[in-house]
């Protein structure tokens, strides 16, 4: 874990909402309702789940994370700048030319980012291989894996959910993001996944399903994950809410790749300051 | 032949089976080596320890069942899912491996395309993928007939692709792989496979094209089987007092552009490139775009698969039918040098 201490999960969530709020200003749009319903779940990853090394991203001994969903850049980001892998000034470079933070995330490009996401449907199976690896390897690092409710509807997350039971991957603990919202509209309107947990558990995964924007709920079940004993990997579905912290960006409709207006960028950030933990 | 064709007229000749070249591509009597994919891997595995072998429920077919007897705690059975075979393959070697990930060519081309370009090509990762039934090596038609492999690994970025010949130049290509840093896409005969390279004092090296024989008349350039047939027909053509050289060109990318000019460049010859693929986007276009960029114009033929569907039928047949058996290649030679 990142050594700076004296802050809350709450307050790492503000912080990397607020990351995000000024990344999505400098593109005037983008994913940024996905990185905010996501900010309680990044939090308690690299501020509580996961151990590594802010100064060396790259430490042979850090749990991995792989951001499927390679459009949440935005928010990853936002959390590795929280976390110290990223530093703050590069905020203003988000999305712009020459930057080392691209709207959708690439391995080669930034550090702590450890796949190239932006096609969807990828992030399990390179999951299930680089826990083999560690296996192999004899190392005790976890790897943690985030993708979304759209990306269900691609095969390739089954092959890799029947394989990770298959080969008894207890050091996998993945989040899908059930925000329920895809490119085109509601994800359950698009192709039907839910019972999601009913389905998951038949797969072999162990299996929890939290408020997502419920940080105690959220650091509970990722102990439970990691504390859990039986060999099958581990899964936690976390029910979010798109725009989560600035009321007027949760009731906003088509917010898949959010349009904000200039001034509203400012109101953002106030609605962050007002919802901010004492 | 195709539904809408009257049913086959029984002719009282026995006919060619499809089955009959499952097992080898090799003609009856060939010399042949068995499994030499598999046999060079694990003695590649030795030398380098982060070797791992993996398949899609095709070990058996893509001789990698010989390593996996010889090394069972290396080896990964990842079930009928080619998307999660090269994601997982990716992953391995994030984590410091050498992956070989075998199934057939059309599923890794056409299956799994967007896996290997993000998860492999895309972040340069050190995975070998090695695939059975490359071209028209299959008499099940077009959904196991790999037609198009060369041309869409040869326009993935950072992928090298490698086409041997023969059993030889697959237990040396092995080795010379697992060295490579690198992806690379490496085409694949299996089970018994011809031993045809040991007469003609070769080595592979990646990357370099190699003249196995000089002629005065035609030069061909070609790669994989159509270099077994190219020899053959050379031998046919000599009778005839045709001088055919052959220029081998196992490695499709990167090109030995070098080489194929300077054997080109030598005046009066026919230039014939020959592929077991479509004629779209191989080495054929290729090698003309090597020549064309330095000026250099011979009179080029191809010799190619049909931008078409494939028929389904006996691989001898097939490869008489589209023009790609010795004889075929011959008859074609000697019509062009009229």
């Amino acid at each position: 874990m990142a050594e700076r201490p004296n802050k809350t999960l709450a307050d790492r969530a503000y912080h990397i909402r607020r990351n995000a709020v000024l990344m999505g200003q400098v593109q005037g749009q983008g994913y940024i309702a996905q990185a905010l319903d996501i900010a309680d779940v990044l939090a308690v990853v690299y501020f509580h789940a996961m151990t590594y090394r802010p100064d060396d991203p790259d430490w042979e001994g850090r749990d991995r994370f792989l951001l499927s969903n390679g459009h949440y850049a935005i928010a990853l980001y936002a959390a590795l700048i929280e976390a110290g892998v990223l530093p703050e000034s590069e905020i203003e470079t988000y999305g712009a030319d020459d930057s080392r933070l691209p709207m959708s995330g690439m391995a080669q490009y930034t550090p702590g980012m450890e796949m190239s996401g932006g096609s969807l449907g990828l992030g399990l199976s390179i999951a299930v291989g680089k826990c083999l690896g560690l296996k192999r390897k004899g190392s005790k690092a976890r790897v943690y894996t985030l993708f979304s409710d759209g990306e269900l509807g691609e095969g390739s997350m089954w092959e890799a959910m029947m394989s990770a039971a298959h080969h008894k991957l207890d050091n996998l603990v993945a989040v899908v993001d059930v925000n329920n919202m895809q490119a085109d509209g509601p994800s359950t309107k698009m192709l039907g996944f839910e019972p999601l947990a009913d389905k998951l558990k038949a797969f072999g995964w162990f299996v929890q399903r939290v408020d997502g924007n419920d940080i105690e709920a959220v650091r509970a079940a990722f102990d439970a994950a990691k504390n859990h004993a039986a060999p099958q990997p581990r899964m936690i579905i976390a029910d979010t809410l798109m725009g989560k912290g600035v009321p007027f960006l949760e009731t906003r409709e088509k917010n898949h790749f959010m349009r904000v207006d200039a001034h509203e960028w400012t109101l953002a950030l106030e609605a962050l300051d007002a919802g901010r933990p004492a | 032949m195709k539904k809408h064709a009257p049913p086959p007229v029984k002719t009282g000749k026995p006919r060619l089976t499809t089955s009959a070249m499952i097992a080898s591509i090799a003609a009856p009597g060939q010399a042949t080596r068995p499994a030499p994919f598999g046999h060079a891997l694990v003695a590649a595995a030795k030398k380098h320890s982060k070797i791992v072998g993996m398949t899609a429920d095709l070990g058996k077919y893509t001789d990698l069942h010989v390593f996996a007897q010889a090394c069972p705690d290396r080896y990964y059975q990842m079930g009928m899912a080619e998307q999660l075979l090269f994601g997982a393959a990716a992953g391995l070697a994030s984590e410091g491996f050498t992956p070989f990930a075998t199934t057939y060519a059309v599923f890794a081309s056409r299956r799994a395309y967007d896996f290997i370009h993000q998860t492999i090509a895309e972040e340069d990762r050190d995975v070998k993928i090695v695939c059975a039934l490359p071209g028209l090596t299959s008499g099940y038609g077009p959904s196991h007939q790999a037609a198009e492999d060369l041309a869409l690994f040869r326009a993935m970025p950072n992928m090298v692709v490698v086409d041997p010949c023969d059993a030889l130049e697959i237990e040396q290509a092995t080795h010379a792989i697992a060295a490579h840093q690198g992806p690379v896409y490496m085409r694949l005969l299996r089970g018994a496979v011809p031993l045809v390279l040991d007469a003609y004092d070769y080595t592979f090296e990646l990357g370099k094209a190699k003249r196995l024989r000089d002629g005065k008349d035609v030069l061909v350039i070609s790669s994989g089987l159509l270099t077994m047939r190219a020899l053959e027909a050379a031998a046919l053509l000599e009778k005839d007092k045709i001088g055919v050289a052959v220029l081998h060109t196992p490695t499709i990318k990167p090109l030995d552009v070098a080489a194929i000019r300077r054997e080109a460049k030598k005046s009066g010859r026919l230039v014939v490139v020959a592929e077991n693929h479509t004629e779209i986007g191989g080495l054929g276009e290729a090698v003309a775009r090597a020549l064309l960029s330095a000026g250099i114009h011979p009179t080029f033929r191809h010799i190619a698969l049909p931008d078409a569907f494939l028929d389904a039928g006996a691989l001898p047949t097939l490869h008489d039918r589209y023009g790609i058996s010795a004889k075929a290649i011959a008859t074609r030679i000697k019509r062009w040098l009229k």
